[in-house]
């Protein structure tokens, strides 16, 4: 009865998750399912960002928040808090459970669980969340071992069903079948048994060698219905009787509302209401054009608050200052100070990565019917758990009384880890009869999103006479994500997230002497946030430009110098040799074009790229191929890896190229598509990525592809034009004054 | 009537002075709407006919993700007034794989895995579809003058590229 | 700075001395004089009034009337700031000798006009002497508002007083020496001041009447429209040639055949002066996109017609810059459109302009320029598009556009944050090329430089 051996046993790979945590305590509890057939309840890690929740787990409770329901039907239904917003988890993760249960993955079903705090979470381990490469990773053990448990069961169901020995049956395809006899019965013939059946004591994982569904392209479960518009999104939620609302927040950050003038809007025909909130106004109406009408005819007074003169200029002088000062130590190896002492050469040099808005493709959209007795959400939210509780605090109601429907996600990237919007749409709700579904437009999406924060590093290194680092110092200044977002994980000045790629895991080179350093400086007033590759988008920018900085120093040849320093990382050394190869390192370009690699570990993954560009004599960039190698441990769906990492790229490659929110009186200074630029098709590199076969558990994919991007660019344009950018994104102004 | 078409029952009809009896043809079947002229298509038939698989994503005709078809030619609902649309035959994601060309090219979707979130796909299959009616076997040069206009946040370009040319294909 | 300010100085002195080479000190134009004829003060002209409010609104009392003249005057468009409260002041007017700002005309009593009477108001608008005497700069188009009635004067102070007053003082003018000694205007009205009402002209019909008095006593056209003398003053030989203004080109507007209105027909004309858009020939865009918004489109249509008629006598003018216009609708499908790409200026990426706008433009302006949505969109025979010096061009791409139509609003994104000098530029020439009747051949410099202008 008690899995706790058995899960040592199984447990696998070296970058589990599970920090032997789940057994200490029950980790599976089998039910007969409500209306039938059986019910796995299990707990599934809500995320590996931190670290605290590992003691929560540990304490002595069952709080399931992941359940299997197998039906009389055969047919399986996974229900987890997981989200779906491209990354491909709605199929990835069915994949784990089919290949141990030994079903037809068509046969899984997945459906988002509901945030039911006492059905699901236990109320010190609150954060559900979908991000920072974690789903599978999280995942990757427990699941399996839910599928194999219930595999287990049901073969010895059917064994003393026909009164055999269970070892002479075995699973395949929803069946348990006797061999010898050939006698075969379905897992919906078996369900009702196993329900009443004792949890077995061993379970076996499936080796790895006999997967024949992990590891290969299943086709993505979510997709047929996303090219036909059948496919719902928060945006697209139609509730009878909805009215629609679009919104105006002040501004400027941190302003409120002084008055309002809605005569002339309240006059447009299909326009409701006008709803006034602390800091921003919102007009209700039967459709998003009258919402929209009203709102540009309201004449609104703001009282613009302290913030009414902030511009970028100022944060980043800040942020200027901030460096000059020693930060909060993440890393100290050796003796930095000493070895730079006796360095031949020292290289120096700063770093600048702006502000950034996320622009999910699908602005935000929340649908809210606040009652008496009970609240309503229909929204695409990273953070299930999250989004109810703020809807209890604005409505006063208990949690059981708040229903948050999750809908597929139009592009996460980090912004549907907020629930800032969601709080907001319920405090309209709250002064609106009825249902009402409260649509961001782009420009207020663009205007008032939780933004990457600006990053200001500066790094110093410390070379011996072959050119080889013998002291590497790395200070950043900027803010601290956690610090806001989940204080308990922000301790002793430090969080997960800021340095990842930096200080923990450390840059994948050997580097004796090293001290890392982060120094908290919050801008006033703008809020900042989770953007897709998080922390490490910082970091491997800084570390691998840098590298490449040292690499020139040393006069040596950029992959050859990298190479040179991953003696005692064989996985990264494997995927920058495959990138390099792959991309045709050292052949000649003609003139104007140049290759730039980078290689990381960060999420559990090993990755490199070679991205080639061509610059023209105008400083124009064009990047015409990029080639990414990437070993993220065993690979549940490569093509879900293929893409990731294509969709990651190209996420990093606008950034890089064109993104940047600038703030001037106070006021992002961007606001659509024209101003806040997207790559687009006719700008899109050529990818091709390569896998690395691994028997190494899963780490993320979601993030590491647009992480590895910008450093390949930039170190690219060097190659190409002797020009170092070291400031995002790339100044084309400044490539043009370039001599070619 | 059309998809979703129970929605625009309880869809309370805008009244006013601006306001007047469209009718539009929709997917092959006629329905009237009560909505301000300059009102712009997207808003229509998301907000009033419930047909949601059309999206919004600019509102400025900078991404693409509202194209629907009008006498097949592909064009950004978000800024095209109703009005202007009046008597013309309007396509939509729901019913272009009731073509040959849409059906192709939603296969070929599939087929490859283009979608990653899905929400600009809609519009994406749309400028495809409106791009291999007219240019059965286009060229690269021919995919980026008919694409480019849309843009996808999940970076599925090489697919759809990929997608294209095998829509062209004979299945 | 400083010795700029004498250069300044002394170009003034010699001028003065000299006389203004273009103008004339002693006998200056009156703005309609080209018209021949009779002028006569208005008591004495027997047609119907030419002055004061259409009849529509004449009834409607002072305060009405005065908003409808102030419309008409685009009194909001120069005392307004983008973020700023209506009439408030404070927009910033960069000359090449200081920055102006202009002044809170609401009735606050301390930072606006609340305390003035109505002979200063009519002293500041008929002489450009404030209150206390100060000379006003004639960045504020007194020498057009001296034509104005006593009576319109003080039926827009009514409205102007009807307003809520505002709180809010104007950043200090910061001029240059000499110009910042105010006493010097005095010389410039000599000049440029016809400072007399207007006058009617027997000999034309009282519509045309009725459209000069709104094109150069209310509409103050020439001030953007007609090129400047040395002194600043309008050059009266060049009326309506066209001029600079703010980075943008104020077009020919004079009967010219090639490049002024000349050919237009009346109804263009008219949808152009109401609605900023005549079909086949322009969309207004910059600056007079603000005068279509603020004041044209307030006007009846009866007005419109009338300036209409006035503009088409004006004599045609045309210079070496003037502009052919294309009026053939383009191939239309992308192919045949790339196949006839103009190449842009990037040395080793011939095809930036069409990567822009096939990206960026198409999906508006479509491949054969016809505009998909909006005929506002429609590049055919579009002086902006005809223009090879691609000047409003790359305005109209930095900045944008926006008209308020009957239609809602019209507007084109403004580009200037989202692409590169070099973008800019490549996608000038590719649409100058593809559209008009030859290519523009803008450079990253010169769109540099035009960014600089605004
Ligand atoms: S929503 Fe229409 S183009 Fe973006
Ligand atoms: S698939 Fe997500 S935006 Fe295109």
């Amino acid at each position: 009865m008690d899995l706790d051996q058995q899960l040592n046993v199984v447990k696998i790979g070296t970058e589990s998750v599970s920090d032997g945590s789940l057994s200490r305590r029950t980790f599976l509890k089998v039910t007969a399912a409500a209306g039938g057939g059986l019910l796995l309840s299990f707990i599934l890690p809500r995320t590996i960002w931190s670290k605290e929740a590992a003691g929560a787990r540990a304490a002595d409770m069952f709080a399931p928040n992941a359940f299997i329901r197998i039906g009389r039907d055969g047919l399986v239904t996974l229900i987890m808090p997981y989200v779906e917003m491209g990354q491909g988890t709605y199929t990835s993760i069915p994949m784990l459970i089919a290949e141990e249960l030994e079903v037809d993955l068509t046969h899984v079903t997945l459906e988002a669980a509901p945030p039911d705090e006492r059905r699901y979470a236990n109320s010190i381990f609150q954060i559900q969340a979908t991000g920072g490469s974690t789903s599978v990773r999280a995942a990757w053990e427990p699941l399996r071992l839910a599928g194999a448990t219930a595999r287990t069961m049901l073969v010895s169901a059917a064994a003393q069903t026909w009164k055999v020995d269970p070892t002479a049956c075995h699973a395949e395809k929803g069946e348990v079948i006797h061999a010898t006899s050939g006698r075969r019965l379905k897992y919906g013939a078996l369900v009702d048994t196993v329900a009443k059946l004792p949890i077995p004591d061993h379970v076996a994982l499936k080796a790895p060698e006999d997967f024949t569904l992990i590891g290969t392209s299943a086709k993505r479960l979510d997709t047929p219905d996303k090219v036909n518009g059948k496919a719902q999104f928060s945006i697209d939620v139609m509730i009878p009787g909805m009215k629609i609302a679009t919104v105006a927040a002040c501004p400027v950050f941190g302003g409120r509302l002084a008055g309002v003038d809605d005569g002339k809007a309240k006059r447009i025909s299909g326009v409701h209401q006008v709803v006034l909130l602390d800091n921003a106004v919102a007009v209700i109406a039967d459709h998003m054009w009258a919402a929209k009408q009203g709102l540009a005819a309201l004449d609104i007074q703001w009282d613009e608050g302290l913030n009414a003169t902030l511009s970028s200029a100022e944060i980043i002088r800040q942020l200027e200052t901030a460096l000059l000062k020693p930060g909060v130590i993440a890393r100290k190896d050796g003796d930095v100070a000493k070895a730079m002492a006796g360095a031949a050469m020292k290289i120096e040099a700063l770093y600048q990565m702006p502000f950034l808005a996320h622009a999910t493709m699908e602005p935000w959209s929340c649908t809210v019917h606040v009652r008496k007795d009970g609240c309503d959400v229909w929204v695409g939210s990273q953070v299930l758990a999250r989004a109810q509780a703020t809807v209890a605090e604005v409505t006063g109601l208990p949690l059981e009384k708040i229903l948050v429907h999750n809908q597929l996600l139009g592009g996460g990237f980090g912004r549907r880890l907020e629930v800032d919007f969601i709080t907001q749409a319920v405090q309209i709700a709250k002064q609106v009869d009825g249902p009402v579904k409260v649509v961001w437009t782009r420009e207020e999406d663009i205007q008032h999103d939780i933004y990457r924060p600006y990053y200001y590093d500066r790094m110093v290194a410390g070379l011996d006479k072959g050119g080889m680092p013998v002291a590497w110092s790395h200070r950043s200044a900027g803010s601290s994500i956690y610090a806001r977002w989940h204080p308990p994980a922000f301790k002793d000045g430090l969080d997960p997230d800021v340095l990842e790629g930096a200080a923990e895991p450390p840059p994948p080179y050997a580097l004796p002497n090293m001290l890392v350093e982060y120094v908290r400086q919050e801008p006033p007033g703008i809020p900042t946030g989770f953007w897709r590759g998080v922390g490490p988008t910082h970091n491997v920018f800084v570390v691998e430009s840098f590298i490449d900085e040292l690499a020139t120093a040393a006069k040596k040849d950029p992959v050859e110098y990298r190479r040179a320093l991953l003696g005692a990382s064989p996985r990264a050394k494997a995927v920058l040799e495959l990138a390099a190869e792959k991309a045709g390192w050292g052949q000649p370009l003609p003139a104007g074009r140049g290759r730039g690699v980078s290689v990381q570990f960060v999420f559990g993954s090993y990755v490199a790229q070679v991205a080639e560009v061509q610059v023209d004599k105008n400083g124009e960039v064009r990047v015409t191929r990029v080639v990414c190698a990437v070993d993220c441990g065993v690979v549940v769906n490569p093509d879900t890896v293929k893409a990731q990492m294509e969709g990651g790229i190209m996420f990093g490659l606008a950034a890089a190229l064109f993104s940047e929110i600038t703030v001037k009186n106070g006021r992002v200074e961007q606001s659509n598509f024209n101003d806040y630029r997207m790559l687009r098709m006719n700008e899109a590199p050529a990818i091709e990525v390569y896998l690395v076969k691994s028997g190494e558990a899963p780490g993320g994919i979601g993030e590491p592809g647009t992480s590895a991007l910008a450093p390949a660019l930039t170190n690219a344009i060097f190659a190409a034009t002797g020009t170092r950018i070291r400031k995002l994104p790339v100044n084309r102004v400044e490539l043009r004054s370039a001599k070619l | 009537m059309i998809a979703r078409d129970e929605a625009s029952v309880w869809r309370r009809q805008p009244d006013g002075e601006e306001t007047d009896m469209l009718t539009l043809n929709i997917n092959g079947k006629d329905c009237e709407v009560n909505v301000p002229e300059d009102m712009p298509l997207l808003w229509v038939l998301r907000d009033v006919l419930g047909m949601t698989g059309t999206k919004f994503g600019c509102g400025i005709a900078q991404c693409g993700v509202c194209t629907v078809h009008v006498d097949g030619q592909p064009i950004r609902s978000c800024i095209m007034p109703v009005v202007a649309v009046r008597g013309k035959k309007i396509m939509t994601i729901e019913a272009v794989g009731q073509t040959p060309t849409g059906a192709n090219v939603q296969k070929a979707w599939l087929d490859l895995e283009v979608v990653q979130c899905g929400y600009c796909q809609s519009g994406q299959i749309m400028c495809a579809a409106a791009l291999l009616a007219a240019t059965p076997h286009p060229n690269d040069a021919d995919i980026d003058a008919a694409m480019a206009g849309t843009i996808c946040r999940c970076g599925t370009y090489t697919r759809i590229r990929a997608a294209i040319k095998r829509a062209t294909q004979p299945s | 700075m400083k010795r700029s300010g004498y250069t300044n100085l002394f170009v003034l002195l010699m001028a003065i001395i000299i006389g203004d080479v273009n103008g004339c000190i002693f006998h200056p134009h009156g703005p309609m004089d080209f018209a021949g004829g009779t002028q006569v003060v208005l008591a004495d002209y027997q047609g119907s009034d030419p002055t004061g409010a259409p009849p529509e609104v004449a009834g409607a009392g002072l305060v009405a009337r005065g908003e409808y003249l102030a419309r008409a005057a685009d009194c909001i468009g120069c005392h307004t700031t983008p973020l700023g409260k209506q009439f408030a002041g404070g927009l910033a007017f960069k000359l090449p000798v200081g920055t102006l700002y202009s002044t809170n005309i609401t009735p606050d009593k301390e930072t606006g006009i609340g305390e003035w009477t109505d002979n200063e108001f009519v002293t500041a608008m008929h002489d450009g002497v404030g209150r206390n005497g100060t000379r006003l700069y004639p960045a504020f188009p007194y020498s057009a508002y001296t034509l104005l009635t006593r009576n319109d004067v003080l039926a827009i102070k009514a409205y102007l007083f009807s307003l809520k007053p505002v709180h809010a003082m104007p950043p200090e003018n910061d001029m240059s020496f000499p110009f910042n000694q105010r006493y010097l205007m005095r010389f410039w009205n000599a000049l440029y001041n016809p400072a007399q009402r207007y006058q009617p002209n027997i000999d034309r019909a009282p519509t045309w009447n009725r459209g000069a008095y709104l094109t150069e006593a209310l509409g103050h056209c020439g001030e953007c429209h007609t090129p400047r003398t040395l002194l600043q003053g309008l050059d009266a030989n060049k009326k309506f040639e066209g001029a600079m203004i703010e980075g943008w080109k104020a077009y020919n507007m004079t009967s010219d055949q090639r490049s002024g209105i000349g050919n237009w027909s009346d109804e263009q004309l008219e949808n152009y002066l109401s609605t900023g858009h005549a079909e086949g020939r322009s969309t207004a865009a910059g600056p007079m996109s603000l005068v279509l918004n603020n004041s044209l489109r307030f006007l009846t249509k009866d007005d419109i017609r009338a300036m209409a008629e006035y503009l088409k006598t004006v004599p045609p003018l045309h210079n070496q810059a003037d502009l052919a216009v294309a009026q053939k609708r383009v191939s239309a499908t992308p192919s045949e459109a790339r196949a006839r790409s103009p190449r842009g200026p990037s040395p080793n990426d011939e095809d930036l302009g069409l990567r822009v706008f096939e990206g960026a433009c198409a999906s508006c302006h479509d491949w054969d320029g016809s505009g998909v949505h909006s005929p506002y969109a429609d590049l055919t025979g579009n002086r902006t598009v005809n223009d090879p010096s691609g000047v409003n061009m790359t305005q109209v791409i930095l900045q944008g556009a926006s008209l308020q139509t009957r239609q809602g609003e019209m507007f084109m994104p403004a580009f200037g944050t989202g692409y590169s000098n070099t973008e800019i530029s490549a996608v000038v020439n590719y649409v100058t090329g593809l559209f008009g009747v030859s290519p523009s051949t803008m450079t990253p410099d010169q769109v540099a430089e035009q960014r600089k202008k605004k």
